[in-house]
Formats: C-alpha cells, sequence, structure tokens
C-alpha cells in the first residue's frame, strides 16, 4: 500500500514538474548550467550526522537536480565535484571522498542509472592524472561508455581547478605555435586548448552554502555567466532554487536583450 | 581588512535614465564619484584598489559614447593628479593601448611616471581591459620567452602566470574583494584569473550613488564573510 501510495506522488509530482517546466520554456532557457556544490560537510555536521552522510546526500540532490536540468532541456551541466586544493584536506576525508566518487561514477554505467534514462554524454574534466588509479580508470571508461550519447551532457570538474586548466591551455598553446610566429597567438587557440571547449560557456553558475567565490572553478567561462549565490547547504538544494535561478535569469536576459536593441 | 579591492563601476547610464538625463551625464556623474572618494578607498590599510571602467566589449557602444567615456577619463586623471601625487598613490593603467586615443595616452604615460615610486598604496585603472585578453598577452609573452630559450614550456605553471599578467604591477594583484554596483551579477570579462578566490559582491545600487557609506558597508560585509570562513572546519 505504501509503495502504491508512493508512486502516485511521484507520478503527480512529475506530472507538476512538467507543467511547471513547460511554463518555464515560454522564455529563454539557459544552454550550459554550472553548480558549485557546496555544504555536505556542514549539512552533516548540522543534522549530527557523521562526514560521509553529507556527500552521500549531496550526490542524492546531485541526482535529482540532474534530472531537472534535463527534464527542462538544459543541455549542458557542469559540477564541481573535487578541487585541486580539496586534496588538502585530511587524508581520511580525501579518501573516502575517492571511494565514493569510485562508488558513484561505476553506478553511471549501470542499466537503471539516469545516464542511460536521459542519454547523457559524462566528461570528467581536471587533472585527471592525480586521481588513483582506479578512480581514473573507472572515469575513463564511463567517458568512452558515454561518448556516442548526444542529448545532454554532464562535464564532471574532479581534481580541477581553473588556474591549472588555464595553464595547461597556455602551454599547449605555446607548443602549438613554437615554430612560427609567437604573434600570431590567439584568444581562439587558448580556447581550443581548453579542456571545457567541448562546452558552450556557461548561462548560470549557482554556488550553495551562501558562500560568494568561484573558489578556482570556470573562471575563463564564467566572464559573462550570471552569478548566484544561495544560502542554502548543498544537500537541501532542491526544484524550487532551481526554479528560482531561471527566473532570474530570464528576467536578467530580457533586460540586456532590450539594451542590446538600444544600441 | 582587503588588500585589494576591485570595483566594477556600473549603472551610470542607468542612473542617467532614471533622472531623464543623456548618458554622457551619466558618464559624467559616475567620473564625480570617483574623483570625490578615491582618496577614501584606501583608508584602512587597503593597499590596492582597481576601477573597471572600460573594456573591449564597450566598443560596441555608440561613438560619441565612447568618446565620452575617454574625455572622462582624462578628466578624471587631469584633476585627480595632484591629490594622488599627495596621497602618495602609485597610478597604473593596465588594459591594451591601442585604440587609446594619443592625448589620453600621453597623459597615462606622465601620471605613471610622476608616481612610480610611491609604494603603499595603489590605483589600477583597467581602461580597455579584458581577463581573457590579459591571458592571452601573458601567454605570448611566455611562449616569446620560450622561444628565446629563457624558459622551459614545461615549467609554465601559476606562478609564471602571475607574473606576465598586467596585474604584476601591484604587490597584491588579486583582489580580496570585487564589488560591482548596479545589481547585474556577473564579471563581465574583468579580472578572471585573478578573481579565483575573490569575495563578490553585488550591491544594487547604481554607480554614481556608490559613495563612503556605500563602500564602508562593502568593507562590513566582506569582513563577516572571512570571519565565517574561519570558523569553518
Amino acid at each position: 500500500m505504501g509503495g502504491e501510495v508512493r508512486q502516485l506522488l511521484e507520478q503527480i509530482h512529475r506530472f507538476s514538474r512538467r507543467c511547471l517546466f513547460r511554463v518555464l520554456s515560454m522564455g529563454p532557457l539557459p544552454t550550459h548550467l554550472a553548480f558549485i556544490m557546496d555544504g555536505n560537510r556542514r549539512y552533516a555536521k548540522k543534522r549530527g550526522l557523521e562526514d560521509g552522510s553529507g556527500h552521500k546526500a549531496g550526490f542524492s540532490t546531485l541526482m535529482s537536480m540532474l534530472q531537472y536540468c534535463y527534464e527542462l532541456g538544459i543541455k549542458y551541466v557542469t559540477i564541481y565535484a573535487f578541487s585541486i586544493d580539496n586534496f588538502r584536506r585530511k587524508p581520511e576525508e580525501v579518501q573516502s571522498l575517492m571511494d565514493l566518487m569510485l562508488e558513484k561514477i561505476k553506478s553511471l554505467l549501470d542499466e537503471e542509472s539516469i545516464v542511460h534514462e536521459y542519454g547523457i554524454r559524462v566528461y570528467f574534466i581536471g587533472n585527471l592524472g592525480l586521481l588513483n588509479d582506479q578512480v581514473r580508470a573507472a572515469a575513463e571508461e564511463v567517458m568512452k561508455a558515454t561518448a556516442k550519447n548526444s542529448r545532454v551532457v554532464l562535464l564532471v570538474c574532479v581534481a580541477y581547478n581553473s588556474t591549472d586548466e588555464i595553464v595547461q591551455a597556455v602551454k599547449r598553446s605555446c607548443v602549438d605555435k613554437a615554430d612560427r610566429d609567437v604573434e600570431r597567438i590567439q584568444l581562439v587557440d587558448i580556447e581550443e586548448n581548453m579542456q571545457m571547449s567541448v562546452a558552450p560557456e556557461p548561462d548560470i553558475l549557482i554556488r550553495s552554502s551562501g558562500e560568494t567565490r568561484l573558489s578556482n572553478f570556470l573562471l575563463w567561462q564564467t566572464g559573462n555567466s550570471q552569478l548566484f549565490s544561495l544560502d542554502a547547504l548543498w544537500p537541501e538544494i532542491g526544484l524550487r532554487h532551481l526554479v528560482w535561478a531561471i527566473l532570474n535569469f530570464q528576467r536578467s536576459h530580457s533586460y540586456l536583450e532590450k539594451r542590446k536593441k538600444q544600441l | 581588512m582587503p588588500k585589494h579591492v576591485a570595483i566594477i563601476l556600473e549603472g551610470n547610464r542607468r542612473w542617467a535614465e532614471k533622472r531623464g538625463l543623456g548618458p554622457s551625464q551619466g558618464q559624467e556623474a559616475g567620473a564625480r564619484t570617483v574623483m570625490e572618494n578615491v582618496k577614501d578607498y584606501f583608508s584602512m590599510g587597503i593597499n590596492t584598489v582597481s576601477l573597471f571602467a572600460f573594456s573591449t566589449e564597450n566598443w560596441g557602444r555608440p561613438g560619441d559614447e565612447v568618446k565620452y567615456i575617454m574625455d572622462m577619463f582624462e578628466k578624471i586623471v587631469k584633476s585627480e593628479m595632484p591629490n594622488l601625487r599627495r596621497y602618495g598613490v602609485k597610478v597604473s593603467v593596465i588594459g591594451k593601448r591601442t585604440n587609446i586615443p594619443e592625448s589620453l595616452l600621453h597623459l597615462i604615460g606622465e601620471a605613471e611616471e610622476a608616481t612610480k615610486n610611491n609604494k603603499e598604496k595603489q590605483l589600477i585603472m583597467a581602461l580597455d581591459y579584458s581577463g581573457k585578453f590579459d591571458i592571452l598577452q601573458a601567454c605570448k609573452s611566455l611562449a616569446e620567452k620560450a622561444k628565446n630559450g629563457l624558459i622551459n614550456i614545461e615549467d609554465i605553471d601559476e606562478n609564471l602566470m602571475d607574473k606576465e599578467l598586467m596585474t604584476s604591477c601591484s604587490e597584491f594583484p588579486n583582489p580580496d574583494l570585487l564589488i560591482r554596483t548596479s545589481g547585474e551579477q556577473r564579471i563581465s570579462n574583468f579580472y578572471l584569473w585573478q578573481s579565483a578566490y575573490t569575495e563578490l559582491y553585488f550591491p544594487s545600487v547604481l554607480w554614481p550613488d556608490f559613495g563612503g557609506a556605500e563602500y564602508l558597508e562593502a568593507l562590513d560585509w566582506y569582513q563577516k564573510r572571512q570571519r565565517r570562513f574561519g570558523l569553518r572546519v
């Protein structure tokens, strides 16, 4: 009986979400959304749970948010999963995060995973050489397995720092033009060598838990993105936050269009 | 207290529209705000202040307005030079210099020369500056050095980049606090690399109305962020 009621509720939620999304789609929608999923540890502390459960709750929130984004028709979602700076945390925490990542990355290959439901192409962006062999191998397997998917894209930034990404792109640009005139290096050369060049620039960047910094995430790519800082901790983030961000995006978008027409 | 505060001066045009004035009057009001407040920006131990006045994107604006912004800039530099010298402020201008009128370039050169030995305070004016362009010119400079055998490409890292970016003119190249007025929540290609760990503050007040009180509010807001950061595990 409980299971049926739950299923019914789920159906009702889906239906009302579809109606809501249809209304939202009448205005411009972002093509690319980026998330800094901050606040898992604070969430665990707040509820008196052990550290690991904050990250597990965070993962569950991530799955819901991806579902909403792809249902709404947003094609690209980028998440800041693990920063190069995070390697400086306590070794036990880093290890447990790596274990969780390995588990979750592997689960993406399951039949019932969200990857198959939405035809997601997954990219792992970052200095993957810094990861342990198992996590790296799992990541590469997922990238290979989803390479043919083309409906929507998930970019997972792991062992990532934007300044590191830029340095690698600069190095590659120098190597490419080593024999030719250095003056001919252009923005597009650096751009092409950025790992994130597989996606357009994010329209919106959302950071949870109230921090108002980029923390070395997508610095090159968010020059024109609308930045939102939400007070809620990442596991507390839900549909209402996404809708709010999109409504703000639509309002700002129409203002910018008006300005462009004036010019 | 932040060592480096960066400000995106936005809202002159909207300020003028609200009052039924023309855009040039908006720019003038904006310039006045800079002139009236610039020395106070350095209070409380703040070493570097960056003002983002004009970017490559602005070139798309109607010709008259671009000329007016340049004229305003000239006016600010001329009018404030005696004050800046008196307060021991080093003036630096960063950005592409190729499209800036001769007269302004000359003035900038003079200002930089006259204040180059000042150490404790620095005013960086970003004129026709773009964060991506800054990274590109750093890249080209490093490529040139590599070509001339001064460095190896494999040795290029964050530190070498820091030294090549235009903000290397300051002892504190990375802003601790970035303020953008008029409520728009974007960096609009101002400091990109340099904003990696910068606290971002977006008050809704329009630039011409951003006075001493508003600046103190921003600093107050910044202090609260730092305290929370300190308490976090």
